[in-house]
C-alpha cells in the first residue's frame, strides 16, 4: 500500500520536522476542529483518488487548515498551500494528520 | 528573424508531420482554473468559454495564433490537469493530446505551461512531468500582476535557470506580457535541439510518477527562487463567511434565485413587450407598403409573425444569461455545489454534478459536456441523463408566452414577488425535482455505484468584468438570432406553405390542418388543440420553435389573424390546457442537439433513446394530470 510506504519513510527523511511542530497528537483530518492546522502523515484511499489528492498537494508534511464546514455540516473546506479545497467526511477520514497546537509556528 | 520558410512546403492538412526544431502546433497546458482559456482567447482572437471555476474547458480547442500575428501556428487549449494521469474524462483528453494520441488533433511541438502565480509552489509540481516530455516549453506565470499587488514575488531568472526553460510573467486577463510568447515562438522556430538544458543534463527532474518527489522538487525550486506567496485574499474568506454560513448561506442562495425570476419578469417583460411592439410595427409597416396578396401573407403573416414571436424573448433571455454570467465568473458556482452536496448525496449523486446541472439552466448541451469533470462513470451517466430536465433557456419563450397570456399579474409578497414569477419559479423547481427524482431512480437501479469522493477546488472570488459579461451576452444573442434565422425561419416557411395547400381551402382543410386533426385525439385529454399538436411536432427540433409555429398558425387563421399571439391563445385554450402545455415542456426532451450530444458522450444510441422515451412518457402523463386537476378543481 502506498500509504504505508509513505508513512514509513517520511520519519527517516524528515525527522527534524517532527521536532519543529512542537506538541502534537495523531488524528484524522475529519476530526480536526475549525481553525486548527494539521500536518499530513499519510493517506489511505483507493489508488486513483489518492494520486489525485497528492497531486493537489495532500502529501506527507503538507500543512492543512480546517477553514469551514458547508451549511449542512459536510463537506468541509480545507486550506492547503493557500488554496481551498472541499472534501467530504468520508474522504477526510482517510487522511491521517498530526494536530498542531500552535497553528502559526511555521 | 524566423526561418519558417526554410523547410519544404507541406500539404495543408490539420495533422502535419513533425519536423525537428520547427514549431507548428503549440499546446496550452496548466492546472485547472489557471487561466489557459483566457490566454487562448487573447492569443487566437476566438471566444472560448471562460469562467471562474475549475473544469470549464473539458475538451481540446484548436485555433490559429492570430492574436499575435502568427496565423501560421496552431494553438491547442486543453482541459486543466494536475498531473499526466488520466484521472477523469477531461484529464484523459489533455493527456492524449499531449502525447499526440488524439485522432484529428496534431501533436504539439511546443508547450506554453500556464501556472497561477498566486499558488506557484503547488502548481510547479505540474512542471516536472510536463518538462519531462522534452518539448520546447515556455513557463507563463499568470496573474502575476495580482501576485505582486498582494506582496508576492519570485525571481523569474532564477526560476528559468532551475527549470532550464524560459519563464515569463503575464496577465492573461489584461493581456500583459504576451510579447514573451511571440519571442519564444520566433526564437524556437530556428532549428535547434529542444530543451538544451534538459538534454545536457543541466537540470534534474524528480522521479517520474511519484507526486511526493514532484512536491519536494517544487518546494526546493520555490525556496531557491525566493518565491514568496502573496498574502491570501481576505475578501474571499470574508465573503464565504456569509455565503457559506449555516443559516445565511442557503437563505441568500434562495433570495438570489427569487430575485432573478422577479427581475426577468418585472424588468424583462416590459422590455420584451416593447421589443415586440417594435417588431410588429415594422411588420405592419412593410405589409402596408406591399399591399395585400400572397407574398404579403407569406412574408408578414407567415415568416414575420413566426420569427418575431420568438425574437421578442431576446431581452429576457439576455437578462437570464447576465445572471448566469455573474454566477460563473464570480466563483460562486463552486460554493453552490458545496451547499448542494448534501442534497445531491442523499439521492446518490456527486456534489460536483451540481455544477453541470446549474449550467444546464442555460443549455443542456454544454452542461452534458461539463459532466466530464465527474470522475465516476456511473455518476457521470446519471448526470447526463437528468441534465435535460433542468429548465434551459429554450423553454423560456413558451413559459413566458403562456404565463403572460394566462396568469394575472398579481403581487404575492407586495411588489417584491408576483404571481407570474411564482409560477415561473415553480416550473423551474418542477424540472429540478424531476431531475433529482430521476437521478435517485437511476442511482438505485441501473447505475448503482459506491459513493464517489467529492473533491472540489474553491476558486477565489473575482469581480466579473464588464468585458467578459458583455462578450457572453453578445455570443448568446448571436446564437439566439442564428436559431431564429435558420431553424425557426425554415419551419415557419414550411408551415405557411402547408397551411395554404391545397389552395382555396380554409386552415382546417389544409395539409397542416389535416395532420393536426389526425393527431388531435391523442392530445385532446391534455387540453391541447391541433395547433398545439403541430407545435409539439415541430418543437422536437428545438423547444423555442413551438412559439414560432404558433405565431405562424394563428397568423394564418382568419379568426385570430388580427389578434396578438397572447390574445389568440386565450381565445383558443383553457387555463388547464395552457398549464398542461408548460408542464409538458418542463419534462419533454424536445431538442435534437441534446439527443446528439448524449449519443456522443455516452457513445451509444441506447441512452438517448431511453432518455427520450422516458421523458416523453413523463411529459404526457404529467400534462394529462395537470389538465385534469385544473379542470376539476379550478372553476
Amino acid at each position: 500500500m502506498v500509504a504505508i510506504a509513505l508513512l514509513s519513510d517520511f520519519g527517516v527523511e524528515d525527522g527534524e520536522e517532527l521536532d519543529l511542530s512542537g506538541a502534537w497528537k495523531l488524528s484524522l483530518l475529519s476530526e480536526l476542529a475549525i481553525g486548527t492546522v494539521g500536518v499530513v502523515e499519510s493517506l489511505d484511499l483507493p489508488g486513483e483518488i489518492q494520486h489525485h489528492l497528492m497531486h493537489m498537494g495532500f502529501l506527507p508534511e503538507a500543512r492543512v487548515m480546517v477553514v469551514r464546514r458547508a451549511p449542512a455540516g459536510d463537506p468541509t473546506v480545507y486550506s492547503i498551500d493557500g488554496f481551498e479545497v472541499a472534501l467530504r467526511r468520508d474522504t477526510a477520514r482517510a487522511i491521517r494528520v498530526r494536530e498542531c497546537e500552535t497553528p502559526d509556528t511555521r | 528573424m524566423s526561418d519558417c520558410c526554410s523547410t519544404t512546403a507541406t500539404i495543408e492538412v490539420p495533422v502535419e508531420p513533425r519536423v525537428a526544431g520547427r514549431i507548428r502546433t503549440v499546446a496550452l497546458v496548466g492546472p485547472p482554473n489557471s487561466g489557459k482559456s483566457t490566454l487562448f482567447n487573447r492569443l487566437t482572437g476566438l471566444r472560448q468559454k471562460v469562467a471562474n471555476y475549475p473544469g470549464v474547458t473539458v475538451e481540446q480547442r484548436v485555433g490559429r495564433l492570430n492574436g499575435i500575428g502568427r496565423s501560421d501556428l496552431t494553438l491547442i487549449d486543453l482541459p486543466g490537469i494536475y498531473g499526466l494521469d488520466s484521472y477523469s474524462e477531461d484529464a484523459r483528453v489533455a493527456v492524449e493530446v499531449l502525447h499526440g494520441e488524439m485522432p484529428g488533433t496534431p501533436a504539439p511541438d511546443a508547450i506554453l505551461l500556464v501556472l497561477d502565480s498566486l499558488q506557484l509552489r503547488r502548481q510547479l509540481m505540474l512542471a516536472a512531468p510536463v518538462l519531462a516530455l522534452g518539448l520546447p516549453t515556455l513557463v507563463l506565470l499568470n496573474m502575476s500582476d495580482l501576485m505582486e499587488a498582494r506582496g508576492g514575488r519570485v525571481d523569474t531568472l532564477a526560476l528559468a535557470q532551475e527549470l532550464g526553460v524560459p519563464v515569463a510573467k503575464i496577465s492573461a486577463t489584461r493581456g500583459a506580457g504576451l510579447d514573451s510568447i511571440t519571442h519564444f515562438l520566433n526564437r524556437k522556430a530556428e532549428p535547434e535541439t529542444p530543451n538544451v538544458a534538459l538534454a545536457a543534463g543541466r537540470i534534474e527532474l524528480p522521479v517520474m510518477g511519484n507526486p511526493r518527489s514532484y512536491r519536494q522538487w517544487a518546494t526546493g525550486i520555490s525556496t531557491r527562487t525566493k518565491y514568496k506567496a502573496p498574502i491570501s485574499n481576505e475578501w474571499t474568506k470574508r465573503i464565504d463567511g456569509v455565503l457559506l454560513h449555516r443559516i445565511w448561506g442557503p437563505l441568500i442562495f434562495l433570495a438570489v434565485v427569487f430575485a432573478v425570476f422577479q427581475v426577468v419578469f418585472s424588468i424583462g417583460q416590459p422590455l420584451s413587450d416593447g421589443f415586440g411592439d417594435v417588431l410588429n410595427g415594422v411588420g405592419a409597416r412593410i405589409g402596408a407598403l406591399m399591399g395585400p396578396g400572397w407574398v404579403e401573407s407569406l412574408l408578414i403573416d407567415g415568416i414575420w409573425r413566426g420569427v418575431a414571436s420568438v425574437l421578442v424573448f431576446l431581452p429576457q433571455i439576455l437578462l437570464l444569461f447576465l445572471f448566469i454570467g455573474v454566477l460563473e465568473d464570480s466563483g460562486y458556482l463552486a460554493r453552490a455545489a458545496l451547499i448542494a452536496d448534501r442534497v445531491m448525496r442523499s439521492i446518490g449523486l456527486n456534489g460536483k454534478a451540481f455544477i453541470p446541472l446549474l449550467s444546464a439552466y442555460a443549455c443542456a448541451v454544454p452542461a452534458i459536456m461539463a459532466t466530464r469533470t465527474i470522475e465516476n462513470k456511473r455518476d457521470r451517466f446519471a448526470t447526463i441523463l437528468v441534465a435535460p430536465f433542468m429548465t434551459c433557456s429554450a423553454r423560456l419563450p413558451i413559459y413566458m408566452l403562456m404565463i403572460a397570456a394566462f396568469i394575472p399579474n398579481r403581487p404575492i409578497l407586495g411588489d417584491l414577488f408576483g404571481l407570474r414569477a411564482a409560477v415561473m419559479l415553480s416550473l423551474y423547481v418542477l424540472g429540478f425535482v424531476a431531475a433529482l427524482g430521476t437521478a435517485w431512480l437511476l442511482k438505485s437501479s441501473i447505475l448503482k455505484a459506491s459513493s464517489a469522493p467529492f473533491i472540489l477546488e474553491l476558486p477565489q472570488y473575482r469581480l466579473p468584468t464588464v468585458r467578459s459579461l458583455s462578450l457572453r451576452l453578445v455570443d448568446r444573442g448571436k446564437v439566439f438570432l442564428r436559431q431564429a434565422g435558420t431553424v425557426i425561419l425554415a419551419v415557419t416557411i414550411v408551415l405557411w406553405v402547408m397551411s395554404h395547400v391545397p389552395f382555396h381551402t380554409d386552415l382546417a382543410g389544409s395539409v397542416i390542418g389535416r395532420i393536426g386533426q389526425f393527431i388531435e385525439p391523442a392530445i385532446k385529454p391534455l387540453g391541447f388543440n391541433w395547433k398545439i399538436g403541430i407545435g409539439l411536432l415541430t418543437s422536437v427540433m428545438a423547444r423555442e420553435v413551438i412559439v414560432g409555429t404558433l405565431g405562424t398558425l394563428y397568423g394564418a387563421d382568419p379568426a385570430t389573424q388580427s389578434l396578438g399571439l397572447q390574445a389568440a391563445l386565450r381565445h383558443d385554450l383553457t387555463l388547464g390546457g395552457a398549464m398542461a402545455l408548460v408542464v409538458f415542456f418542463a419534462f419533454a426532451m424536445q431538442c435534437t442537439s441534446t439527443i446528439a450530444i448524449v449519443r456522443r458522450e455516452t457513445n451509444s444510441w441506447r441512452w438517448p433513446a431511453l432518455q427520450f422515451a422516458y421523458m416523453s412518457v413523463l411529459a404526457y402523463v404529467a400534462a394529462l394530470a395537470t389538465n385534469q386537476v385544473i379542470l376539476h378543481f379550478v372553476r
